[in-house]
C-alpha cells in the first residue's frame, strides 16, 4: 500500500528533491522531514492559518495542501524570511509593535504580511484586515498585529 | 518611584525567536523512531465498558502496543494544577483514571494505541471492539441534582461535586430593612481557551531509567507530581520539560496528556511516543470554562445603597472534577472586595454532568460571576431609575476594606479613578444624551461593568516561587525562573525586574525560557495572574542577593562600605558622588578568577508569598444593534485597569487586547454546543466554534491607573486574567441601553437577540 | 496524513477522462480544501484521487468576443476576486469570491470544486444562479452544457456522472449586461465562516422600474435556489421601498429552511426577508438608481 513519489521543490531558495509519501501534507513534509518547524500545526483543516506558507508567493494553508502538489513550486517558510541574519521589515515591525505573544500564530502571520508587502498593491485598513483574516490569534486581540502590518505597508507606500 | 527598566516598553525577550520561527514548541522536537499515540474515545455520553477486544488492533502491522484500563495502575488521580497539599482535606478530587472503564462523556478515553504513524494508529482504533452498556445521561446540572438522575461517579451519588454556604453579616436582617428587593437569573455558556497550540507531549525513558516528558504545560513541577501519582511511581523518577508554549489560558494548568503519554512510552519499553491531540479532541477532552447559572437576590435602600446580596450559582462541571468547586469558590472570594455589602450569602453548587470536564480558564470563575453581578446591578439601576455609574460608585468599598474570610486587605484602590478615565475616553455623558431617543434600525448604546481580582491564590492556595541568578564574567546575568512563559510575557517582565534591581541594562539579563524540573527552581508555574506578583518577588530577592555579593567584592576592592555603593548601568558607582568606581565586569571577573576569593556571584531565592493584592478595573463599551437581524457590533471599547505599577506598557496593552477580545467572543459568539439527544459535541472545530477573527475585533482601548502596591516588589498587581472579566457584561449593558432589552444568557448571538427583540414586540 | 491509496495527476483533460473511465472509483480533487477535510474527519477513507492541478489552462478566465465569460473550473477564488474581467462584468461574483473562507483558502479553493461538492452553503452558488450561469461538462462522449439551476440534485449531490469533469462556468452577456447586484453573506463571523444565509441579487432597471430581478439563496433549502415568485412579482414594478420590502416577503416563499443548531427556521426566514430587501436596495444604489431613502 505504500506509495511514494519523488518531488522537486525549492524551499527558502534551496532546491530539494525528495521522496514523499502521497498521503503526506506539505505541512508534514516541511516539519517532519525537512525540520522547518516554524510551520505550525493548529487545526489540520485550514481554519486557523498557523501552518501558512507561501507557495509561489501566495499564502496557503500547508495542512490541506498535498505534498505531491508542491512538485515544481517555490515555497517560503518563516525560516526563509530573514536574510543574512537580519530581520525583515515585517519581522522587525512585529517585534517593535508588540504583535507577538505566545508566538504560535506569528510565523503564518509574518508570511501573509510578507506576501502583502511583496505584492506591490495598496491596501486600505479594511483590506489589510481582510487579507490577514485567515489567521486566528487568541492572545493579541489582533490590534498590534494590524498595527505592525499597517506600519510596514505604509512605509512601503510612502 | 523612579525606575530605569521597569515601566519601559522593552520588546519581548522571545520576540526574535518567535518571528523567525526559531522558537521551539513541544511538537518541534523529534526523537529517532518516535512513535505516535492515539486514543479511542467513547461515542456515548454515559456507558459502562463491558468488554474490550484489542486483538485485531494488536495484529495490525505497525501497531506497537494497545492499552486499556486493565493495563494501567488503577490509581485515581486529580488533574488540577494546584500545589500538592499536605492536608488531605485541602486536596483536589481524585476521580480520574488515564483510561476509563466507564465513559462519562462523549470522548472519554477508553483505549490507546501506539503505532508507527498516525494513520496506522487511527486504523487500529477502528479495530478495537468495545462492548458498552449504555446508560442514561444528563447534561443539565439542575437536572443532575434531581432525585433519580443518572449517577456519574459512584462516590457522589447526588452528582454534587461541591456545595458551600458562606455567610458574611446578617442577610435576614438586611433583607428585612430593605426598601427594594431585586431578583434575577443570569447564565453563561461553555466556552474554550482555544490556545493555538493544542495539548501535546512526548515521553521516553532515558538511560537512567527515568521518564522524560516534554510537554506543552503551564505547570511543569506540578505535572511531574501528578504523573507520579497517576502512574504510582516515585516523583524523582520523572522529568518534565516545558519548552516554548503556544498559549494556555488555564487549559494547560491541568495535567491532561502527560500521564497517558508516559504510560504509552512505558507500554513500548520506553521508546519515544508522541501524543498530540487533534483540534477536535482538544475541544472535548481537555478543559472548558464552567457554564454557570446564577440566582441573584439583592436588598437595596431607596437611596441606592446595596445592603445585602444572596447569590446562588450552579456550576456545570462536566464529567470529571479537575479544578471543580474551587473555581466558583475562588470567584466568590474575589467579588466580595468590590462593593460594600453589609452582608453576603454565597451558596454555590458544583455539579457533575455528562459533558467535557470544565477546569481553569483565564480569570477562574470571574467572567461568570461578574457577568451575573454587573448585569444584575445594571438591572437594579434601571428599575430604580438611577445613574448606573453613580449607583456603583456609592456602593464601592474603600481602602482598608478586609474580607473577613480570606482576611485580604485592600491596600490600593484605583477603581474610582479608572471609572472617571473610562467615562472620559468613551465620552459617556455626551453620547448618552445623543442616543436617548432612537427609533431606527441601527441603535447605539453605552454600557460599563466593573470587576475585582486577586494577584495569586493566597490564602486559599499556597504561593511559592523560585528563582536563580548567575552572573556571567561580563557582568550580565542568566536568569532562571520557575515561572513559565506561556505567551503572557512573564520572561520579559521578570527580566525587567531583575535588570532594575541589579542595575543592569535590560539586554544584560539573559532569561532561560525553558523549564526543566531537573534544573529549574521550584515554582508552581503560570496561573492566577501570579507571576509578576509572586515570582516577581522571588526575582527581586534573588537579584538583591546577587547584587549584595557584587557590592561586597566592590567594597573589598575599594575599602568603602557596601551601603556607600550601588550598581548603575552595569557599573559600580559611589552613591553619594555618582562616580564610577569600576565596571561590573571587573567585579564579575574577580568573582570568577581571584586566586584567593573566587566565588562566582549568584542569587537563589524561594519566596513563599503570604499576602495578596486586589486589582481592579472597568470596561466601557459602545455598541450598535441591528434591530432587524439582531447583530451586535462593538463600536468602541475601553478597559481601564488598576494593576499597580505597569512594568511593561507594551505588553500590558497586549494583555488587555487579548483579554478583551476573548471576552467579546464570550459575549457575542462563542459557545460549545452539544446534541441534547446524545450528548455529542456539535461544533468542536474552529469553523463551527466562533472564535473571533480580526474582522470581528474592534479597536480596543486600554488605560492604566498606576498606584504602587506596597506588597508588589516594584509596586505591581495582577493584570493578565483581569482583562477578560468585565467586557462581556459591559457589552450586555450597552445592548440594554441601546434597545431596552436585557439579555441574561451568553452568548448574545444574532439569533438570540432577534428572538428577544421579537419577544419585546420591537419587530 | 490523509487516507489516500492512490493519486493520479494527469496533464490533460483527455488523459483525465481516460483515467476516470478506467477507474470509476477515482475522486476528482481540485483545490482540496473540502475533500482533504473530509479525509481528516474520516468521512472519506481509502481515497483514490484524480488531481486536476497539473492540467494547464484550467484556471483561465476569459471574455469572448460576444461577451460570454468563461471561468475555468480550476480558477481559485482569489483569482476570481482579482480578475479584471470578473470585476468589470460580474462584480457580484467577485463579492461572493472574496467572502469564501480566508485568504489562504481562497488561494487554494476553486470555483469548480465549490460547485461540484454540492454544498448548499457554497458561496459561489447563489451568485452563479443569479447570473443564470451554465456549466460546461466534459465526458468521454463529448461536452454538454447544463444550466446551473439544473445541476444541484440534493444536499451534497450534483448532476455529474462518473467520468465527467466540470471544465468551465459560462455566463452569457444576457446574464450580466446592464445589471447591478449584491451578494450578502450572512454568517456569525465576518471571515473564516460558512454562510448562515447567502443572498445574491442581480437586477436590471428601466425607467424607475425593475425589468428583471434575479434572486438566489444559499442555505435556504436543501440546494441553492432561485426565488421564482419574488422575481415574477418584481418584474415591471416601480422601484420603491415598498416594492422591495414586498419582494423580500415573496422571497421567503421559495425557501425550505429548517431548524438546525446553526440557526432556526424562523430566524432564517426572517433573514431572507430582511436581507433580500437589503441586497436589492444595495443593488439599486450600485446601479445608480433612484434614491431609496433610509431603511
Amino acid at each position: 500500500m505504500e506509495n511514494y513519489e519523488n518531488i522537486s521543490m525549492e524551499v527558502n531558495g534551496k532546491a530539494y528533491s525528495i521522496e514523499v509519501d502521497i498521503r503526506e501534507s506539505l505541512l508534514e513534509v516541511l516539519r517532519n522531514r525537512l525540520q522547518f518547524t516554524g510551520v505550525k500545526q493548529g487545526c489540520s483543516v485550514g481554519e486557523c492559518g498557523a501552518c501558512t506558507v507561501l507557495i509561489d508567493g501566495l499564502p496557503v494553508d500547508s495542512c490541506i495542501y498535498l505534498a505531491v502538489w508542491a512538485d515544481g513550486k517555490k515555497i517560503t517558510t518563516i525560516e526563509g524570511v530573514s536574510k543574512d541574519g537580519e530581520l525583515s521589515k515585517v519581522q522587525q515591525a512585529f517585534v517593535d509593535e508588540g504583535a507577538v505573544q505566545c508566538g504560535f500564530c506569528t510565523p503564518g502571520l509574518v508570511l501573509t504580511a510578507t506576501s502583502l508587502t511583496d505584492s506591490g498593491r495598496e491596501y486600505s485598513d479594511e483590506e489589510i484586515k481582510r487579507e490577514i483574516s485567515g489567521h486566528l490569534c487568541r492572545c493579541t486581540g489582533y490590534n498590534k498585529i494590524f498595527n505592525a502590518v499597517k506600519k510596514v505597508l505604509d512605509d512601503k507606500q510612502h | 518611584m523612579a525606575f530605569d527598566v521597569v515601566g519601559k516598553r522593552t520588546v519581548r525577550k522571545d520576540a526574535v525567536a518567535k518571528v523567525t520561527g526559531r522558537a521551539k514548541y513541544a511538537d518541534d522536537f523529534f526523537e529517532r523512531d518516535m512513535l505516535v499515540g492515539k486514543v479511542l474515545r467513547s461515542p456515548y455520553a454515559h456507558a459502562i465498558v463491558k468488554n474490550i477486544d484489542t486483538s485485531a488492533a494488536k495484529a495490525l502491522p505497525g501497531v506497537e502496543a494497545v492499552i486499556t484500563h486493565e493495563d494501567l495502575p488503577r490509581l485515581k488521580y486529580a488533574t488540577a494544577g494546584h500545589p500538592w497539599s499536605l492536608d488531605p482535606n485541602h486536596r483536589d478530587v481524585a476521580d480520574r483514571l488515564m483510561l476509563t472503564d466507564k465513559a462519562r462523556f462523549v470522548g472519554d478515553g477508553i483505549a490507546a494505541v501506539v503505532a508507527v504513524d498516525t494513520l496506522t494508529a487511527e486504523k487500529a482504533l477502528k479495530l478495537i471492539k468495545v462492548e458498552y452498556e449504555v446508560l442514561p445521561f444528563v447534561l443539565d446540572p439542575e437536572k443532575a441534582i434531581e432525585p433519580g438522575a443518572p449517577v456519574i461517579h459512584e462516590e457522589r451519588p447526588d452528582n454534587v461535586l461541591g456545595a458551600s454556604n458562606e455567610e458574611i453579616g446578617d442577610i435576614k436582617e438586611d433583607f428585612s430593612k430593605a426598601d427594594r428587593i431585586f431578583e434575577g437569573i443570569y447564565e453563561t455558556s461553555i466556552v474554550q481557551h482555544c490556545h493555538l497550540e493544542i495539548q501535546t507531549a512526548y515521553a521516553y525513558v532515558d538511560s537512567d531509567s527515568r521518564i522524560v516528558i516534554v510537554s506543552s504545560t503551564q505547570i511543569p513541577h506540578i505535572a511531574r507530581r501528578i504523573v507520579g501519582q497517576a502512574l504510582g511511581i516515585p516523583w524523582g523518577n520523572i522529568r518534565v520539560i516545558k519548552p516554548y508554549l503556544g498559549g494556555g489560558f488555564g487549559n494547560k494548568q491541568d495535567v491532561i496528556v502527560e500521564p497517558l503519554t508516559a504510560a504509552m512510552s512505558l507500554a513500548v519499553k520506553g521508546r519515544p511516543v508522541r501524543y498530540a491531540l487533534t483540534r477536535e479532541e482538544c475541544f472535548i477532552d481537555t478543559r472548558t470554562r464552567h457554564a454557570m447559572k446564577f440566582y441573584m437576590k439583592t436588598a437595596v435602600t431607596k437611596e441606592g445603597k446595596m445592603l445585602s446580596l444572596h447569590m446562588r450559582p450552579v456550576s456545570n462541571n462536566g464529567a470529571y472534577a479537575s479544578h471543580g468547586h474551587t473555581i466558583v469558590m475562588s470567584a466568590g472570594g474575589k467579588f466580595r472586595l468590590l462593593y460594600d455589602f453589609n452582608s453576603i450569602k454565597y451558596e454555590p453548587k458544583t455539579v457533575y454532568t455528562n459533558l467535557p470536564s470544565a477546569g481553569a480558564m483565564r480569570a477562574y470563575g470571574c467572567p461568570q460571576i461578574f457577568f451575573a453581578l454587573e448585569s444584575h446591578i445594571e438591572d437594579i439601576t434601571r428599575e430604580m431609575k438611577m445613574d448606573p455609574i453613580e449607583f456603583r460608585k456609592q456602593n464601592l468599598i474603600s481602602v482598608g476594606k478586609m474580607d473577613p474570610h480570606s482576611e485580604i486587605v485592600v491596600r490600593t484602590f484605583g477603581l474610582p479613578e479608572c471609572i472617571e478615565k473610562g467615562k472620559q475616553l468613551i465620552k459617556w455623558d455626551e453620547k448618552l444624551k445623543k442616543y436617548k431617543e432612537q427609533k431606527g434600525t441601527k441603535r447605539r448604546g453605552l454600557g460599563m461593568a466593573c470587576f475585582s481580582y486577586a494577584s495569586g491564590t493566597y490564602p486559599h492556595g499556597f504561593e511559592i516561587a523560585g528563582v536563580r541568578i548567575i552572573m556571567n564574567q561580563d557582568g550580565s546575568v542568566q536568569l532562571q525562573v520557575g515561572a513559565t512563559e506561556i505567551g503572557q510575557g512573564s520572561d520579559t517582565v521578570l527580566s525587567q525586574i531583575a535588570a532594575e534591581v541589579l542595575g543592569l541594562p535590560y539586554d544584560m539579563v539573559h532569561i532561560v525560557s525553558q523549564q526543566d524540573t531537573d534544573i529549574t527552581p521550584f515554582d508552581l508555574g503560570a496561573y492566577a495572574s501570579r507571576q509578576t506578583f509572586v515570582s516577581g518577588a522571588a526575582v527581586k530577592k534573588a537579584a538583591e542577593e546577587a547584587k549584595g555579593k557584587a557590592l561586597e567584592i566592590a567594597a573589598r576592592r575599594t575599602g568603602l562600605s557596601i551601603d556607600a555603593l550601588d550598581i548603575k548601568s552595569a557599573r559600580i558607582i559611589e552613591k553619594k558622588s555618582g562616580n564610577e568606581i569600576c565596571t561590573l565586569e571587573d567585579i564579575a571577573m574577580e568573582s570568577y578568577y581571584d586566586l584567593v576569593n573566587a566565588a562566582p556571584i549568584d542569587g537563589n531565592a524561594s519566596v513563599n508569598m503570604r499576602t495578596n493584592a486586589m486589582a481592579y478595573g472597568v470596561t466601557f463599551a459602545e455598541v450598535e444593534v441591528d434591530m432587524e437581524t439582531g447583530r451586535i457590533e462593538v463600536v468602541e471599547i475601553y478597559n481601564v485597569h488598576d494593576s499597580g505599577v505597569i512594568i511593561n506598557p507594551l505588553l500590558a496593552e497586549g494583555q488587555v487586547h487579548g483579554g478583551v477580545s476573548m471576552s467579546l467572543g464570550y459575549a457575542l459568539s462563542e459557545q460549545m454546543l452539544f446534541d441534547p439527544g446524545t450528548g455529542r459535541p456539535l461544533n468542536n472545530n474552529f469553523l463551527d466554534y466562533k472564535l473571533q477573527t480580526i474582522m470581528d475585533t474592534p479597536e480596543i482601548g486600554s488605560a492604566f491607573v498606576q498606584i504602587p502596591e506596597p506588597e508588589g516588589s516594584v509596586g505591581q498587581k495582577s493584570l493578565g486574567e483581569n482583562t477578560t472579566i468585565s467586557p462581556a457584561p459591559a457589552v450586555r449593558n450597552a445592548v440594554l441601553n441601546a434597545t431596552g432589552i436585557a439579555i441574561n444568557k451568553l452568548p448574545m448571538t444574532p439569533q438570540k437577540v432577534f428572538e428577544e427583540i421579537k419577544k419585546a414586540g420591537l419587530l | 496524513m490523509f487516507d489516500i491509496v492512490n493519486i493520479e495527476k494527469p496533464d490533460s483533460l483527455e488523459t483525465a477522462l481516460k483515467m476516470l473511465s478506467h477507474n470509476p472509483d477515482l475522486k476528482i480533487i481540485a483545490g482540496g480544501t473540502d475533500l482533504l477535510i473530509k479525509m481528516h474527519n474520516g468521512t472519506l477513507e481509502n481515497a483514490a484521487l484524480l488531481s486536476l492541478r497539473k492540467i494547464p489552462g484550467m484556471d483561465e478566465i476569459r471574455c469572448l468576443d460576444d461577451g460570454t465569460i468563461t471561468i475555468g473550473a480550476m480558477a481559485t477564488f482569489a483569482g476570481i476576486f482579482r480578475s479584471s474581467i470578473i470585476n468589470e462584468h460580474l462584480p457580484v461574483l467577485s463579492e461572493a469570491a472574496v467572502s469564501v473562507g480566508g485568504p489562504q483558502i481562497r488561494n487554494a479553493a476553486t470555483i469548480g470544486g465549490n460547485i461540484c461538492n454540492g454544498a448548499v452553503s457554497a458561496d459561489s452558488a447563489a451568485t452563479l444562479l443569479a447570473y443564470d450561469a451554465e456549466l460546461r461538462i466534459l465526458g468521454t462522449e463529448g461536452a454538454r452544457t447544463v444550466p446551473i439551476r439544473e445541476f444541484y440534485a440534493g444536499p451534497g449531490k450534483v448532476n455529474l456522472k462518473p467520468a465527467e469533469i466540470l471544465t468551465h462556468v459560462v455566463i452569457h452577456k444576457t446574464g450580466y449586461s446592464n445589471t447591478s447586484g449584491c451578494y450578502i453573506k450572512y454568517s456569525n463571523r465576518k471571515a473564516m465562516d460558512i454562510a448562515m444565509l447567502g443572498v445574491s441579487v442581480v437586477c436590471k432597471a428601466e425607467e424607475g422600474r425593475f425589468s428583471d430581478v434575479r434572486i438566489a439563496l444559499g442555505v435556504a433549502a436543501p440546494v441553492p435556489i432561485r426565488c421564482g415568485e419574488a422575481e415574477d412579482y418584481a418584474k415591471g414594478k416601480e422601484i420603491s421601498y415598498e416594492t422591495m420590502k414586498e419582494i423580500g416577503i415573496y422571497a421567503v416563499k421559495a425557501s425550505k429552511a429548517r431548524d438546525s443548531w446553526r440557526a432556526s427556521k424562523a430566524y432564517r426566514e426572517h433573514l431572507i426577508e430582511i436581507l433580500v430587501f437589503r441586497a436589492l436596495k444595495e443593488a439599486v444604489i450600485r446601479g445608480g438608481g433612484v434614491h431609496i431613502g433610509e431603511l
